[in-house]
Protein backbone atom coordinates (compact mmCIF):
# COMPACT_ATOMS: atom_id res chain seq x y z
CA UNK A 1 0.00 0.00 0.00
CA UNK A 2 1.51 3.11 -1.02
CA UNK A 3 1.55 6.42 1.32
CA UNK A 4 -0.84 8.37 -1.03
CA UNK A 5 -3.63 5.91 -0.64
CA UNK A 6 -3.70 6.85 2.85
CA UNK A 7 -5.42 10.37 1.61
CA UNK A 8 -8.81 10.57 0.65
CA UNK A 9 -9.70 12.17 -2.59
CA UNK A 10 -11.53 14.96 -1.09
CA UNK A 11 -8.63 15.49 0.97
CA UNK A 12 -6.59 15.62 -2.08
CA UNK A 13 -8.99 18.27 -3.96
CA UNK A 14 -9.14 20.49 -1.21
CA UNK A 15 -5.11 20.29 -0.55
CA UNK A 16 -4.89 20.25 3.00
CA UNK A 17 -2.07 18.78 4.98
CA UNK A 18 -1.58 18.25 8.25
CA UNK A 19 -1.75 21.87 9.30
CA UNK A 20 -5.77 21.78 8.28
CA UNK A 21 -5.16 25.03 5.99
CA UNK A 22 -4.32 25.58 2.63
CA UNK A 23 -2.88 28.34 0.81
CA UNK A 24 -5.50 30.85 2.51
CA UNK A 25 -3.44 33.04 4.32
CA UNK A 26 -0.57 33.44 1.77
CA UNK A 27 -2.88 33.86 -0.63
CA UNK A 28 -5.32 36.76 1.44
CA UNK A 29 -1.63 38.43 1.86
CA UNK A 30 -1.00 38.27 -1.87
CA UNK A 31 -4.64 39.89 -2.64
CA UNK A 32 -4.36 42.45 -0.13
CA UNK A 33 -0.82 43.35 -1.19
CA UNK A 34 -2.60 43.33 -5.00
CA UNK A 35 -5.13 45.72 -3.56
CA UNK A 36 -2.58 48.19 -1.63
CA UNK A 37 -0.31 49.10 -4.44
CA UNK A 38 -2.90 51.54 -5.88
CA UNK A 39 -4.60 52.07 -2.68
CA UNK A 40 -1.59 53.63 -1.06
CA UNK A 41 -0.07 55.37 -3.88
CA UNK A 42 -3.43 56.92 -4.12
CA UNK A 43 -3.13 58.08 -0.27
CA UNK A 44 0.24 59.19 -0.76
CA UNK A 45 -0.06 61.20 -3.67
CA UNK A 46 -3.39 62.74 -1.49
CA UNK A 47 -1.58 63.75 1.83
CA UNK A 48 1.58 64.98 -0.77
CA UNK A 49 -1.56 67.26 -2.18
CA UNK A 50 -3.03 68.47 0.94
CA UNK A 51 0.41 68.91 2.49
CA UNK A 52 0.33 72.32 4.92
CA UNK A 53 -3.53 72.03 4.08
CA UNK A 54 -5.91 73.34 7.16
CA UNK A 55 -8.18 71.51 8.66
CA UNK A 56 -11.40 72.61 6.49
CA UNK A 57 -9.45 71.60 3.60
CA UNK A 58 -8.73 67.81 4.81
CA UNK A 59 -11.86 67.04 6.38
CA UNK A 60 -13.57 68.70 2.64
CA UNK A 61 -10.90 65.91 0.54
CA UNK A 62 -12.46 63.29 2.89
CA UNK A 63 -15.90 64.30 2.45
CA UNK A 64 -15.31 63.60 -1.65
CA UNK A 65 -17.08 60.09 -2.48
CA UNK A 66 -13.68 58.79 -3.78
CA UNK A 67 -11.67 59.93 -1.04
CA UNK A 68 -14.35 58.32 1.43
CA UNK A 69 -14.38 55.18 -0.29
CA UNK A 70 -10.60 54.80 -0.76
CA UNK A 71 -9.91 55.33 2.69
CA UNK A 72 -12.29 52.74 3.78
CA UNK A 73 -11.16 50.09 0.87
CA UNK A 74 -7.59 51.36 2.31
CA UNK A 75 -7.91 50.91 6.10
CA UNK A 76 -9.65 46.95 5.24
CA UNK A 77 -6.84 46.44 2.85
CA UNK A 78 -4.47 47.67 5.29
CA UNK A 79 -5.23 46.05 8.90
CA UNK A 80 -6.06 42.75 6.76
CA UNK A 81 -2.25 42.72 5.30
CA UNK A 82 -1.24 43.83 8.78
CA UNK A 83 -2.57 41.26 10.96
CA UNK A 84 -1.11 38.91 8.25
CA UNK A 85 1.92 39.83 8.24
CA UNK A 86 2.50 40.24 11.57
CA UNK A 87 0.58 36.50 12.25
CA UNK A 88 3.68 35.27 10.63
CA UNK A 89 6.01 37.32 12.09
CA UNK A 90 4.83 35.69 15.73
CA UNK A 91 4.92 32.53 14.58
CA UNK A 92 8.52 32.51 13.30
CA UNK A 93 10.30 33.84 16.99
CA UNK A 94 7.68 33.01 19.60
CA UNK A 95 7.87 29.32 20.40
CA UNK A 96 6.02 29.16 24.07
CA UNK A 97 1.93 29.16 24.97
CA UNK A 98 2.40 32.90 24.21
CA UNK A 99 2.36 32.13 20.67
CA UNK A 100 -1.44 31.81 20.57
CA UNK A 101 -2.17 34.46 22.83
CA UNK A 102 -0.01 36.79 21.05
CA UNK A 103 -1.76 35.58 17.52
CA UNK A 104 -5.54 36.43 18.99
CA UNK A 105 -4.12 39.39 20.31
CA UNK A 106 -2.54 40.77 17.02
CA UNK A 107 -5.65 39.65 15.17
CA UNK A 108 -7.86 41.76 17.37
CA UNK A 109 -6.51 44.71 17.99
CA UNK A 110 -6.23 45.17 13.64
CA UNK A 111 -9.76 44.46 13.56
CA UNK A 112 -10.33 46.88 16.32
CA UNK A 113 -8.17 49.67 14.67
CA UNK A 114 -9.65 49.11 11.24
CA UNK A 115 -13.12 49.58 12.43
CA UNK A 116 -12.35 52.44 14.78
CA UNK A 117 -10.22 53.90 11.53
CA UNK A 118 -13.36 53.05 9.40
CA UNK A 119 -15.42 54.94 11.94
CA UNK A 120 -13.57 58.05 11.98
CA UNK A 121 -14.07 58.24 8.32
CA UNK A 122 -17.67 57.71 7.94
CA UNK A 123 -18.09 60.79 10.87
CA UNK A 124 -15.52 62.89 8.53
CA UNK A 125 -18.39 61.73 5.87
CA UNK A 126 -21.36 62.10 7.29
CA UNK A 127 -21.03 64.65 10.01
CA UNK A 128 -22.19 68.45 9.44
CA UNK B 1 39.86 9.34 20.86
CA UNK B 2 36.41 8.77 18.99
CA UNK B 3 36.44 12.13 17.65
CA UNK B 4 32.79 13.15 18.60
CA UNK B 5 34.02 16.35 20.80
CA UNK B 6 33.96 13.76 24.05
CA UNK B 7 37.23 11.48 25.34
CA UNK B 8 35.08 8.10 24.80
CA UNK B 9 32.57 8.66 22.57
CA UNK B 10 30.18 8.27 25.98
CA UNK B 11 30.30 10.78 28.04
CA UNK B 12 28.65 14.46 27.57
CA UNK B 13 30.31 16.35 25.25
CA UNK B 14 33.35 18.71 26.24
CA UNK B 15 31.97 21.42 23.63
CA UNK B 16 28.44 21.66 22.11
CA UNK B 17 27.43 20.36 19.18
CA UNK B 18 28.25 22.34 16.01
CA UNK B 19 25.31 24.65 14.17
CA UNK B 20 24.40 25.30 10.97
CA UNK B 21 25.56 28.58 10.07
CA UNK B 22 23.20 31.10 11.08
CA UNK B 23 22.07 34.65 10.98
CA UNK B 24 24.95 35.78 12.97
CA UNK B 25 27.79 33.70 11.12
CA UNK B 26 26.72 34.58 7.14
CA UNK B 27 28.18 38.05 5.89
CA UNK B 28 25.38 40.59 5.09
CA UNK B 29 24.47 40.23 1.48
CA UNK B 30 22.06 42.37 -0.24
CA UNK B 31 19.25 39.52 -0.66
CA UNK B 32 19.43 38.87 3.45
CA UNK B 33 19.31 42.28 3.98
CA UNK B 34 16.45 42.92 1.65
CA UNK B 35 14.46 40.55 3.32
CA UNK B 36 15.10 41.15 6.99
CA UNK B 37 14.40 45.07 6.28
CA UNK B 38 10.94 44.04 4.29
CA UNK B 39 9.64 42.51 7.75
CA UNK B 40 11.06 45.04 10.09
CA UNK B 41 9.43 47.93 7.86
CA UNK B 42 6.48 45.22 7.93
CA UNK B 43 6.41 46.23 11.32
CA UNK B 44 7.45 49.83 11.27
CA UNK B 45 4.36 50.75 9.00
CA UNK B 46 2.19 48.58 11.54
CA UNK B 47 3.13 51.12 14.30
CA UNK B 48 2.37 53.83 11.53
CA UNK B 49 -0.95 52.26 11.04
CA UNK B 50 -1.95 52.86 14.53
CA UNK B 51 -0.92 56.09 13.95
CA UNK B 52 -2.96 56.56 10.93
CA UNK B 53 -5.88 55.51 13.03
CA UNK B 54 -5.12 58.22 16.06
CA UNK B 55 -4.81 60.92 12.82
CA UNK B 56 -8.36 60.25 11.37
CA UNK B 57 -10.29 59.36 14.92
CA UNK B 58 -8.18 63.12 16.10
CA UNK B 59 -9.73 64.65 12.27
CA UNK B 60 -13.00 63.00 13.38
CA UNK B 61 -13.43 64.33 16.79
CA UNK B 62 -12.92 68.00 15.50
CA UNK B 63 -10.65 70.59 14.94
CA UNK B 64 -9.36 71.19 18.39
CA UNK B 65 -7.92 67.56 18.69
CA UNK B 66 -6.74 67.25 15.30
CA UNK B 67 -4.56 70.62 15.63
CA UNK B 68 -3.08 68.25 19.54
CA UNK B 69 -2.48 65.39 16.69
CA UNK B 70 -1.03 68.39 14.19
CA UNK B 71 1.32 69.59 16.35
CA UNK B 72 2.91 66.07 17.61
CA UNK B 73 2.94 65.26 13.93
CA UNK B 74 4.89 68.77 13.17
CA UNK B 75 7.27 68.68 15.94
CA UNK B 76 10.82 67.66 15.28
CA UNK B 77 10.43 64.04 16.92
CA UNK B 78 7.17 64.01 14.88
CA UNK B 79 8.83 65.22 11.35
CA UNK B 80 11.40 62.21 12.14
CA UNK B 81 8.66 59.46 13.02
CA UNK B 82 7.04 60.24 9.46
CA UNK B 83 10.49 60.74 7.52
CA UNK B 84 11.35 56.70 8.52
CA UNK B 85 7.60 55.79 7.59
CA UNK B 86 8.17 57.49 4.39
CA UNK B 87 10.99 55.59 3.62
CA UNK B 88 9.94 52.30 5.06
CA UNK B 89 6.60 52.72 2.83
CA UNK B 90 8.60 52.79 -0.18
CA UNK B 91 10.87 50.17 0.87
CA UNK B 92 8.04 48.01 1.59
CA UNK B 93 5.92 49.12 -1.48
CA UNK B 94 8.51 48.28 -4.14
CA UNK B 95 10.08 45.33 -1.86
CA UNK B 96 6.37 43.95 -2.00
CA UNK B 97 6.22 44.82 -5.54
CA UNK B 98 9.32 42.39 -6.12
CA UNK B 99 7.99 39.41 -4.32
CA UNK B 100 5.04 39.50 -6.36
CA UNK B 101 7.14 38.94 -9.66
CA UNK B 102 8.72 36.34 -7.99
CA UNK B 103 5.36 35.06 -7.18
CA UNK B 104 4.30 34.83 -11.06
CA UNK B 105 8.02 33.13 -11.22
CA UNK B 106 10.25 35.83 -12.86
CA UNK B 107 13.47 37.28 -12.01
CA UNK B 108 14.90 34.54 -9.94
CA UNK B 109 18.29 34.63 -11.85
CA UNK B 110 20.95 35.20 -9.56
CA UNK B 111 21.74 38.58 -11.75
CA UNK B 112 18.47 39.69 -11.81
CA UNK B 113 17.61 39.20 -8.31
CA UNK B 114 20.83 41.81 -7.63
CA UNK B 115 19.52 44.19 -10.50
CA UNK B 116 15.91 44.07 -8.75
CA UNK B 117 17.81 44.43 -5.08
CA UNK B 118 19.18 47.69 -6.35
CA UNK B 119 16.04 48.77 -8.33
CA UNK B 120 14.18 48.74 -4.62
CA UNK B 121 17.29 50.68 -2.52
CA UNK B 122 17.38 52.99 -5.33
CA UNK B 123 13.64 53.41 -6.13
CA UNK B 124 12.45 53.71 -2.33
CA UNK B 125 15.27 57.14 -1.69
CA UNK B 126 14.32 58.56 -4.88
CA UNK B 127 10.25 58.30 -3.70
CA UNK B 128 10.90 59.06 0.30
CA UNK B 129 12.99 61.98 -1.11
CA UNK B 130 11.15 63.42 -4.25
CA UNK B 131 7.62 62.87 -1.79
CA UNK B 132 8.83 65.08 0.67
CA UNK B 133 10.66 67.85 -1.36
CA UNK B 134 7.20 67.95 -3.21
CA UNK B 135 5.39 68.10 0.32
CA UNK B 136 7.44 70.78 1.21
CA UNK B 137 7.02 73.14 -1.91
CA UNK B 138 2.98 71.90 -1.65
CA UNK B 139 3.29 73.36 1.81
CA UNK B 140 4.56 76.55 0.51
CA UNK B 141 8.12 76.41 1.58
CA UNK B 142 10.39 78.10 -0.45
CA UNK B 143 14.63 77.44 -0.45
Amino acid sequence: MTRESFRSPLARALGLGAAKSGVQHWWAERLTAVALVPLCLWFAASIIAHAGSDYAVFIAWIRTPLATSCMILLLIALFHHSALGLQVVIEDYVHSGVKFVAVIAVRLCCYGLAVVGIIAIVRIALGG
Amino acid sequence: MINNGTTDGNSTPTRPRPLSPNIQIYRPQLTSVLSIANRVTGLILSLGAVGLVVWLSAAAAGPQTYRVVQDVIESWAGQFALFGCTFAFFLHLCGGIRHLVWDTVHGFELRSIYISGWTVVAASIVLSAAAWTISLFVAGWHP
